[in-house]
């Protein structure tokens, strides 16, 4: 399995995602800074976490409208499949290659912390790995996860199964406490039409190590590594 | 030179120099200083440039040592952690910017001492954060604790460094002066080692980074002086930080040091330009001459005197070799920042500026650097406090005690402010704040770092030299709680204004405590800095020599944290007991008094329980760990039982000490280890002639107190981190 890592300038997690793929294909993926106008072929593309361009204008603003982005867009048509992890996920929303957006937090302060997660489709390459229902703590740590669209957009990705993962309490059950920074329907993660397009807020390669405090993300990159081989 | 100079001693006062520091600029100049050259002198024999205070007394500090590569004098200490690698790291302050503008002003102190870091060649891996306030009951103190924690994670979070640690304390002395320390650490291939001492004549300096603008003309000479009514007005001086560039910065300068282009590259971090082109060429002594033409401005019209005096933030100062110059123009365009070959190396000796045709300045650059004046300021010791009389003390209920202490702003969880960092990022934090020190891996081998952040000002205040002691032992204590190795330590020394003898004498006597300290643990002193005059109106903070101490863990899997694991362990005591209450926290929240002298330190036997102690984890047998510090035992055990979520169950008091004197003293040197192997502990502890026994022993949910009843964790949990949420949730 072959991925990619673009960094843009301000990316600030590629690190800790290629890691994470490390650890489980045995394979260092390979790292693609923006302005490179030759990106190698591969199976898998990943937007990391961090403060693209400091996130001055909008989150995502700017990594959006760069050069790199069209061609990630065409491969993305062609199905190739594309992980936008935080600022990656902003990034995707702004460049309008998932719906809604990604607001400040309810409480208005940055939060890193360990969170629980709702498996809500699991009939996907990223997700294969774990059960529908399933829940799982990983950390979070953004000034601006707060999911928000247009109640039929809402309904849409509900009605599609195209939401990946709701923040809940740690029985699973949804609650105002659980959706810790005010998500619309505690979305913490969605799919584009053809689920091979994610963009979620977590870090789930964070969660890959038992040495660094869990281990529940450590599925999720297994069985995408698994579906994509 | 154009015409004559029209500076006179009245502006040179202005500056902050006395006359007798004017009569000695015009000596070595050979004539009256013109504005820039005043500006230069006295940006670098401002306090803060020159340590020209401290500087007898910081020499006493032990600096040297086996793993010891680089210690003070540079722009962070260094120390071998073997396999090639090295630590880099060092703690500086940004008290009176964060005062006046708290969010830019923390924000601009983590960005200063990142660029310190990685100007050695080394990558950050870890921030910690020392923070002190005035009383939470002052108008100000919400306000700047939310600007300050902002301002940490702003920019941190943005530039991709986990802030791991540090420590946030109350007090009413910091009403007018807070305290905001930062304390940043990396790591480097000890063959990958850069220093700041020019060399080479001809060979090329470099500017790159930001643009110069005109944001903290002066800082360095405000940071060296007390804050009156007018603090407000003094904004302008505070520095805008912007994390973005910073994270370039850091990329590109790591980048470019991986090959062979710079000789030698420094921050420009207080007084900018000047101080960093002038230590580079005092440390080769060698000569420098800039063209001031040639500085990227972000503003039109700036004079030379602004010019050299900006602190403008994220700008370094490099020296290349011939021929570098490609390659590092190359990386720096990519990374899409300013690169301005702004001048050259001369063997002259001397700081030349040129700007608009003409000369701006012409300064011997060794007299500025080695003129700059030492004070033997004069100093007076404090009188002992009385020791405190335990029958005094009014009995009573001790769990009424610990659930006030628990709830009470020093050990009231600090979850609000740690939450708003990220200090997960890098995908290395082993050990995550709240605990006794953070434990950080260093990537693709089995090696840890465990890093914390010590002091405790009452003592210092009632004791300067018991004080210092004790923060450079309570840091070493933290850093063997966890199963670390104690290296080294970089202090940040804040006291007030020093022209006071008993200020000077509290500054003295914490450096004679440390220095004692450091000998007898083997922990030297490899960087710090030196914060003066944190007075307002005349007013001063409580002595706060802060210690950020770094220790090394050979095998990441050794380490221990204080959370109780196992129902039915036992908890054992390490060290000796004697219910001293004087100076404690029990005292001042519970009595209302800060009476009595702090606990004695003996550092021998310092080193022998923690030795013990770190042998006892590293062999297994240690499954949690917690050293005591303050609220004394019953809040230590406390804290393993709220972080672990279980309970425990307290032997009864030994009948020879007054109940409370037992559970809530601050006796120095002592532990708790939970264990499944109380027997062998307790074995080991005696051939090693260490004090051991059993205390109680992990059991359901509730601490249980034979004879006094029992107090539900959960309860204890809820008082603990609802304090400091609630205190900034009100309007």
């Amino acid at each position: 399995m072959r991925a990619v890592i673009i960094i843009f300038p301000g990316s600030n997690r590629e690190r800790d995602v290629c890691a994470a793929l490390a650890l489980v294909t045995g394979r260092e993926p390979v790292r693609v800074w923006h302005r490179d106008t030759a990106m190698p072929e591969s199976d898998l593309i990943v937007l990391p976490g961090g403060f693209a361009y400091g996130d001055y204008l909008r989150c995502g603003a700017m990594a959006a409208h760069s050069p790199v982005m069209s061609e990630v867009r065409e491969r993305a048509a062609k199905g190739t499949p594309v992980l936008g992890i935080c600022n990656g996920f902003q990034i995707l929303a702004e460049a309008r290659m998932l719906p809604g957006a990604l607001l400040p937090n309810r409480s208005l302060r940055f939060t890193c912390r360990d969170v629980h997660l709702c498996v809500e489709n699991n009939q996907t390459i990223f997700t294969c790995g774990y059960e529908v229902g399933q829940t799982i703590r990983v950390p979070v740590a953004h000034h601006d996860g707060n999911y928000t669209a247009e109640s039929d957009t809402l309904d849409r990705l509900e009605d599609r199964g195209l939401v990946a993962f709701r923040y809940c309490g740690p029985d699973g059950e949804l609650s105002e406490a659980g959706n810790f920074n005010g998500s619309a329907r505690a979305i913490a993660g969605i799919f584009n039409d053809s689920r091979t397009v994610l963009g979620l807020m977590p870090h789930l390669e964070n969660a890959v190590d038992p040495l660094l405090g869990g281990t529940d993300g450590r599925a999720f990159f297994e069985g995408l590594v698994g579906a994509l081989q | 030179m154009k015409g004559g100079s029209n500076v006179t001693p009245a502006l040179a006062a202005e500056h902050g120099l006395t006359e007798e520091e004017f009569d000695r600029t015009v000596g070595i100049l050979g004539h009256v200083p013109n504005m820039t050259e005043l500006g230069i002198f006295s940006a670098m024999w401002s306090e803060h440039c020159s340590y020209k205070s401290s500087k007898v007394w910081l020499k006493t500090l032990p600096t040297t040592g086996p793993r010891v590569i680089c210690g003070p004098g540079e722009n962070a200490g260094v120390i071998d952690i073997g396999d090639g690698e090295a630590v880099v790291f060092k703690i500086e302050s940004h008290n009176h910017p964060s005062f006046i503008e708290p969010y830019q002003g923390a924000a601009t102190g983590v960005g200063g001492i990142l660029r310190d870091v990685f100007t050695m060649g080394a990558r950050p891996i870890a921030i910690l954060d020392s923070l002190h306030f005035g009383s939470p009951d002052h108008a100000r103190t919400r306000h700047l604790v939310a600007g300050v924690v902002s301002g940490i994670g702003g920019y941190g979070n943005c530039v991709g460094v986990p802030t791991v640690g540090g420590e946030c304390e109350f007090h009413p002395c910091y009403d007018g002066n807070i305290l905001v320390n930062a304390m940043c650490v990396g790591i480097v291939r000890t063959d990958r080692i850069f220093y700041s001492a020019a060399a080479g004549p001809g060979n090329p300096v470099i500017y790159v980074g930001a643009k110069t603008g005109r944001d903290g003309i002066h800082g360095a000479t405000m940071a060296s002086a007390e804050f009156g009514a007018d603090a407000g007005e003094k904004r302008p001086t505070v520095q805008v930080g912007d994390p973005f560039t910073e994270k370039l910065l850091i990329e590109a300068c790591l980048e470019l040091m991986e090959g062979d282009a710079i000789v030698a590259i420094q921050d420009m971090g207080a007084a900018g330009l000047t101080s960093s082109s002038v230590e580079m060429a005092g440390k080769g002594g060698l000569g420098i001459e800039l063209d001031l033409d040639r500085v990227p401005l972000r503003e039109t019209g700036m004079s030379a005197y602004e010019i050299m005096l900006s602190e403008s933030q994220e700008r370094m100062l490099m020296i290349l070799r011939p021929g570098g110059e490609a390659e590092a123009r190359r990386i720096f365009a990519k990374w899409e920042l300013d690169f301005a070959v702004i001048g050259r190396v001369t063997e002259t000796g001397r700081l030349v500026l040129r700007m608009n045709g003409d000369i701006a300045a012409d300064i011997p650059v060794e007299p500025l650097v080695t003129a700059a004046p030492v004070y033997q300021r004069p100093w007076l010791r404090r009188h002992p406090e009385p020791e405190i009389d335990p029958a005094s003390i009014p009995d009573r209920d001790p769990l009424d005690c610990l659930r006030r202490l628990m709830a009470s702003p020093t050990l009231a969880s600090k979850r609000w402010i740690w939450e708003q960092y990220d200090h997960l990022v890098m995908a290395n934090t082993v050990k995550r704040p709240g605990g006794d020190a953070a434990v950080v891996r260093v990537s693709a081998t089995g090696k840890a770092l465990a890093l914390a952040t010590d002091c405790t000002p009452r003592y210092c205040r009632a004791d300067p030299v018991r004080g210092g002691a004790q923060a450079v032992a309570e840091s070493w204590r933290n850093l063997t709680a966890v199963g670390a190795e104690p290296l080294a330590l970089t202090d940040n020394m804040n006291f007030g204004n020093p022209e006071r003898p008993e200020i000077m004498g509290e500054f003295a006597g914490a450096i004679e405590g440390m220095r004692e300290a450091c000998l007898a643990l083997d922990y030297p002193v490899v960087s710090g800095n030196v914060s003066l005059y944190n007075e307002t109106n005349g007013s001063a903070i409580l002595p706060t020599p802060v210690i950020g101490g770094v220790g090394l863990v050979a095998n990441v899997q050794n380490v221990v944290d204080l959370a109780l694991k196992r129902d039915g362990d036992a908890l054992i005591l390490i060290g000796e007991t004697s219910g001293h209450l004087g100076c404690s926290l029990y005292l001042r929240e519970i009595e209302s008094s800060e009476a009595g002298p702090p606990p004695p330190i003996d550092l021998a036997a310092e080193r022998r329980n923690g030795d013990f102690v770190r042998r006892v984890i590293r062999a297994g047998h240690a499954v949690a760990c917690h050293d005591l510090s303050d609220g004394g035992l019953f809040a230590a055990v406390a804290e393993m039982a709220m972080t672990g979520g279980r309970g425990v169950v307290l032997d009864p008091i030994p009948s020879d000490l007054p109940s409370n004197a037992y559970l809530f003293g601050e006796d120095q040197a002592r532990y708790i280890v939970e264990t499944a192997d109380p027997d062998t502990v307790l074995e080991l502890a005696r051939a090693a002639g260490v004090p051991a026994h059993v205390i109680g022993a992990v059991s359901g949910v509730a601490l249980t107190l034979s004879g006094a009843g029992a107090i539900s964790v959960e309860a204890l949990r809820a008082a603990n981190e609802a304090w400091l949420p609630d205190y900034m949730a009100q309007a």
